[in-house]
């Protein structure tokens, strides 16, 4: 249980193995679209890990990566058309995120590392808690980015009006992407200060 | 100072390691060295003997502030009573100013030292020195009527994330102090660009526009005289309006030889040249020389481009990398006219290159010398 437990923590595909950053960057100025961008990775990471899995013993070593390509991308465009017919708005938002999830090194990473030597289940799992490893950093750097660079958390006005009539501004750098990026790596900071580190 | 030192060595076995205030070593450490003489001094051994060191260069740097700081004061005062139309002394001016930069300036050292203190504690290693400058500096940078919460965080941030993250004094490869003014330049532009925000207090009607922004919006006739762009009287923030008071702390720099010459000078012309190719071209209706006198040119080319730590350290480094802080801080006020001040990202954008144009100076030493060998072997 453990070993599965390991992508939340110390394990963390953004913090500690600096897998994904750029979306991470690029899809957290608000938490809403950090979210449903979790989910989706989260979905397709795990789909890709279980078919992977059930398919490890047919599929040629040779031309594992362009079979691997094909299942993720087969799913990523599944996930856009849902994303598409479900929730339009956000969707517009993620805009090209989407469709760069196939290029996510977290979930090739996975399906490489894991899926390929591991049973179904395992495989599955393990998809599921990189994918939430992935969200959770996604989820603490959007928080504070909307929260500070907005003064909303879900779009709901956070900060009392009060406090903007007693001279309180909105953090205007937080919206930028250089603050994502100090952000990640301020919890990546966290993440090293912590003595169980893997070294 | 007699009873200083008794309390000192008094207390100083409290903060030792393994004793209850050990925690507070650091906070202790700074205030015994910044008031009294080191316990530890160099006996023997060694054969250069100078009274420079650090804090004797932060000292001469704020003294060389000195007097942009003071004339500053005044003319937040004057450009105050002005712009509310009343006659004010010469002392109420200076007041006014005085009592508008204090609590900036209080702000800014509290914000910034706590964090050098954890940090210094934590890393166990001394405060250094150099946060006294860039709290210094942070204040005459800003203008007038900033938020002081907005100037805490600022502070906490540059010293943070451009300093300590590095190492600390001497490894930052940023200026602290400019990036606590870029921080509030992105992250609340309201309190730091417009023409409201350069008179503290002003009446509504009065605009305070600053000649550069005046230059930018194409009303060069408003423009403020060129002997009032000289000496000061003009809005802005408080080191930067007084180009002769700037000139005097340049002279000292120079004289103690705490700046670099180089630094300075190729700043300048890379600044003139560039101005004047704009004017010859007709995108810009001021020459080379009124560029030089306007926004925070001067005050960054003499204290903020000259910083030893980010500037570059080969002789001929110093030379590109004041020519392209000339050049580029011209080049984004002109062709950009949402920031006016391309002083500070100039000088941001050239402290990021400058250990790059050093690794390339001492590259091209080396392949020189190795060339010079060999012919010296043919010969031979």
């Amino acid at each position: 249980m453990k070993k599965y437990l390991g992508p939340l923590n110390k394990e963390n595909p953004i913090l500690v193995q600096t897998l994904g950053v750029c979306s991470a960057l690029a899809v957290t100025a608000q938490l809403k679209p950090a979210v449903v961008m979790a989910l989706s990775v989260t979905v397709v990471c795990a789909m890709a890990n279980l078919i992977i899995s059930l398919l490890r013993n047919t599929i040629p070593p040779r031309i594992r990566i362009i079979v691997q390509l094909l299942v993720v991308s087969t799913l990523v465009i599944m996930v856009d058309q849902v994303l598409q017919a479900v929730v339009y708005d956000i969707s517009r938002l993620l805009s090209v995120f989407v469709g760069l999830i196939i290029t996510n090194c977290i979930i090739m990473g996975r399906l490489e590392a894991f899926a390929l030597s591991h049973k179904p289940l395992p495989s599955f799992v393990d998809g599921v808690m990189n994918g939430l490893g992935y969200g959770l950093v996604l989820v603490a750097i959007a928080f504070f980015r909307e929260f500070l660079g907005s003064g909303t958390l879900w779009n709901y006005p956070i900060i009392p009006a009060s406090f903007y009539e007693a001279g309180y501004l909105n953090n205007g750098l937080m919206i930028l992407p250089p603050m994502a990026l100090i952000l990640a790596g301020v919890f990546v900071w966290i993440q090293n200060a912590k003595k169980d580190r893997v070294k | 100072m007699n009873i200083l030192t008794q309390l000192s060595d008094k207390i100083s076995h409290h903060f030792e390691k393994g004793k209850p205030l050990y925690c507070f070593y650091a906070l202790y450490d700074a205030i015994d060295t910044f008031l009294l003489t080191p316990s530890e001094v160099t006996s023997g051994g060694s054969h250069i003997r100078d009274a420079v060191d650090m804090k004797r260069i932060m000292i001469t740097v704020m003294i060389a502030l000195c007097p942009a700081l003071f004339f500053g004061m005044w003319n937040i005062g004057v450009q105050h009573f002005l712009s509310l139309g009343e006659n004010a002394t010469f002392w109420r001016c200076f007041g006014y100013g005085f009592l508008k930069w204090l609590p900036l300036v209080m702000v800014t050292y509290f914000s910034g030292l706590t964090i050098e203190v954890i940090f210094a504690q934590h890393r166990g290693h001394q405060v250094a020195e150099g946060f006294f400058v860039t709290g210094f500096l942070i204040p005459m940078i800003m203008p007038p009527d900033v938020p002081l919460w907005i100037v805490a965080i600022a502070t906490a941030f540059s010293v943070l994330f451009a300093k300590e993250v590095f190492g600390g004094t001497g490894y930052n490869f940023l200026n602290p102090a400019l990036i606590a003014r870029a921080f509030v330049f992105f992250a609340y532009p309201s309190v730091i660009s417009g023409d409201a925000v350069w008179i503290s207090e002003s009446a509504d009607a009065v605009s305070g526009a600053t000649p550069l922004a005046l230059v930018m919006n194409d009303a060069t006739a408003q423009m403020p005289s060129f002997l009032d762009m000289f000496i000061g009287t003009i809005p802005g923030c408080i080191g930067e309006t007084s180009k002769i008071c700037i000139i005097i702390g340049a002279i000292l720099l120079l004289y103690t030889q705490v700046a670099s010459w180089r630094i300075m000078l190729s700043v300048v012309v890379g600044g003139w040249i560039t101005g004047t190719l704009f004017h010859a071209a007709g995108m810009c209706p001021i020459t080379g020389w009124q560029h030089l006198l306007m926004g925070g040119f001067l005050f960054g080319a003499v204290f903020m481009a000259t910083d030893p730590v980010t500037a570059t350290h080969t002789q001929a480094g110093k030379w590109i990398y004041g020519l392209l802080i000339g050049i580029l801080a011209i080049v984004i006020r002109v062709i950009n006219k949402g920031y006016p001040e391309g002083m500070m990202l100039a000088i941001l954008l050239m402290n990021i290159f400058a250990p790059l144009i050093d690794y390339c100076i001492v590259k091209i030493k080396i392949r020189k010398r190795k060339i010079n060998i060999s012919k010296h072997k043919i010969l031979l």
